[in-house]
């Protein structure tokens, strides 16, 4: 992999550090105007997720990280990985727990997520923005009470607990949003 | 005619950087500069861009051009500030001048910094660094409307905001005071440079934040052109000034000690040697200048551009120039 001096650095660039791939958040160039040049990175480890910054002086180079993102389809998981397809090619990709941490209860099969790939292999599962998945449990709550303050807990079929209005019922399809676990909506397709 | 692909034709980086109206603004605090200067008898002079001599301070690099004439090629320099120009015109017996003009610096392009800026340069025959410090205060209320300015030493400044008495600091003092994570070692850096990442990231946000605050009495250490105490020798004459976030100008009661000038030169170029950079030829001009007298005088150089994102309240440099580097 191609090394990365300070003056290429910027948002959006992969590089290798401490021997794991980071992207780059922000990169600020200070130059005094008598002093030696530096720059102040704001990085995002892609393992870990530990976002921190770090000083690099002005004309240092760092290793660039092989790091990708495809587009893959979830197919199954056999308990041990979770497997992806990409829709054109038809090539199947795996990915082991680590790698799907706590977005693994919003896994729908067939939903296209975005795999962060690392030397050809998964390291980030990122599900899509909003998810379609079904209530397996929800207490049923009394008729009639609309305008209840803050809903019931619902656990859908993925495992994942959303909180719910009152009106929504178990065995009914909502729409999730993943990025914060907060319920959209009823499903269009429930 | 050249073959221009659809993207290039119908892309925006034809069009001027700042916008119409602050191109007014901008004419109009450059109008405003001169009327300050002709107020005070302080006359306009122009410098050559273009010099046969370079810079020797180890933190700036000039861009340089070969100079053709038949068989000879000679390169020439373009100036990062008028500075060695106006100290011969000084020498030479101008009086009191300023520059108002593009100086090059070959160094990365950002927020506040564009390879070819504006710079206000002015020496004041008569004045020390604390005369010239009240004159640069008087020019920013004019132009910012800003009330007159903070003024510290850099040692109250450390000691303040940093936490460190920098009299009786050591290496490692100074690396813990710093308290940031670096991707190379500290420990093998001089401490000049971890005296200047303190500077520019714990007190630099501190100062300036609601009027200008002048720094003054820099370490001897940083004092480049600028004479030493004579009461305090490690500390010298050299002042910054900052104002939200930015460093607008650095001025000196300027050393006129040839022999000092000569030892300082050399020592850059020791120390250039040392980061691998070729040397720079000592501008024998500039010498022979101090040795027939540069008059008892104080300088500053101040950057117009940083000076106008401030009056027009604009974050970054390409908001107040024509066309940044990227557009250029």
């Amino acid at each position: 992999m191609a090394n990365f001096s300070t003056n290429e650095f910027k948002a959006g660039l992969k590089i290798m550090l401490d021997g794991e791939p980071c992207n780059i958040l922000e990169n600020e160039y200070v130059k005094p105007g008598k002093g030696q040049a530096f720059n102040r990175v704001k990085i995002r480890k892609l393992i870990s997720a530990k976002v921190l910054e770090k000083t690099f002086r002005s004309g240092e180079s760092v290793e660039g990280a092989d790091v990708m993102d495809t587009e893959l389809a979830y197919l199954y998981t056999d308990g041990e990985f979770w497997h992806f397809m990409n829709n054109e090619t038809f090539e199947q990709v795996a990915a082991d727990a680590k790698a799907l941490g706590d977005n693994v209860k919003w896994l729908v099969e067939n939903d296209v997520c975005t795999i962060t790939l690392w030397n050809g292999s998964p390291i980030v599962v990122t599900p899509p923005n909003f998810v379609e998945i079904e209530i397996t449990e929800t207490d049923p709550g009394l008729k009639g009470d609309t305008a209840g303050t803050g809903g019931k807990p619902a656990t859908l079929a993925t495992g994942a607990v959303v909180r719910v209005p009152l009106f929504v019922q178990t065995g009914e399809v909502i729409k999730v949003d993943t990025r914060n676990g907060e319920y959209v909506s009823r499903a269009s397709k429930a | 005619m050249q073959d221009y692909g659809q993207d290039e034709l119908s892309d925006v980086l034809w069009r001027m950087d700042i916008s119409p109206d602050n191109l007014r603004r901008r004419a109009a605090i450059i109008a405003q500069i001169r009327h300050f200067f002709a107020h005070r008898d302080v006359l306009e002079v122009d410098v050559p861009v273009l010099s046969q001599f370079g810079v020797t301070d180890p933190h700036l690099s000039n861009f340089v051009t070969p100079f053709t004439l038949g068989n000879k090629v000679t390169p020439l320099y373009l100036q990062t500030s008028p500075e060695y120009g106006m100290k011969r015109m000084l020498a030479s017996g101008s009086g009191c001048i300023y520059y108002m003009g593009k100086s090059f610096r070959h160094e990365d392009a950002g927020h506040q910094h564009n390879p070819e800026f504006t710079m206000l340069e002015w020496y004041r025959i008569g004045f020390d660094d604390h005369a010239l410090m009240l004159e640069v205060d008087a020019l920013l209320q004019g132009i910012l409307n800003t009330e007159p300015a903070d003024k510290m030493t850099y040692h109250e400044a450390f000691l303040q905001f940093a936490d460190i008495d920098i009299n009786h600091a050591n290496k490692d003092d100074l690396i813990a005071a710093l308290a940031i994570d670096t991707h190379y070692d500290l420990s093998c850096e001089s401490i000049e440079h971890i005296l200047q990442l303190i500077f520019n990231l714990h007190i630099e946000p501190n100062i300036g934040g609601s009027r200008p605050c002048f720094v003054y009495d820099f370490p001897a250490s940083q004092a480049a052109l600028a004479r030493l105490k004579a009461d305090e020798p490690g500390y010298a004459h050299r002042f910054e000034v900052y104002y939200k976030g930015l460093e607008l100008a650095n001025g000196y009661w300027e050393l006129t000690d040839p022999k000092e000038q000569a030892q300082r030169f050399a020592k850059d170029n020791r120390y250039r040697n040392k980061l691998g950079l070729p040397n720079t030829t000592i501008d024998t001009r500039l010498m022979a200048a101090l040795n027939a007298g540069l008059p008892d005088c104080a300088g500053v150089a101040l950057g117009v551009d940083r000076l106008i994102m401030l009056a027009l309240g604009k974050k970054h440099i390409n908001d107040v120039l024509s066309f940044g580097i990227d557009r250029a």
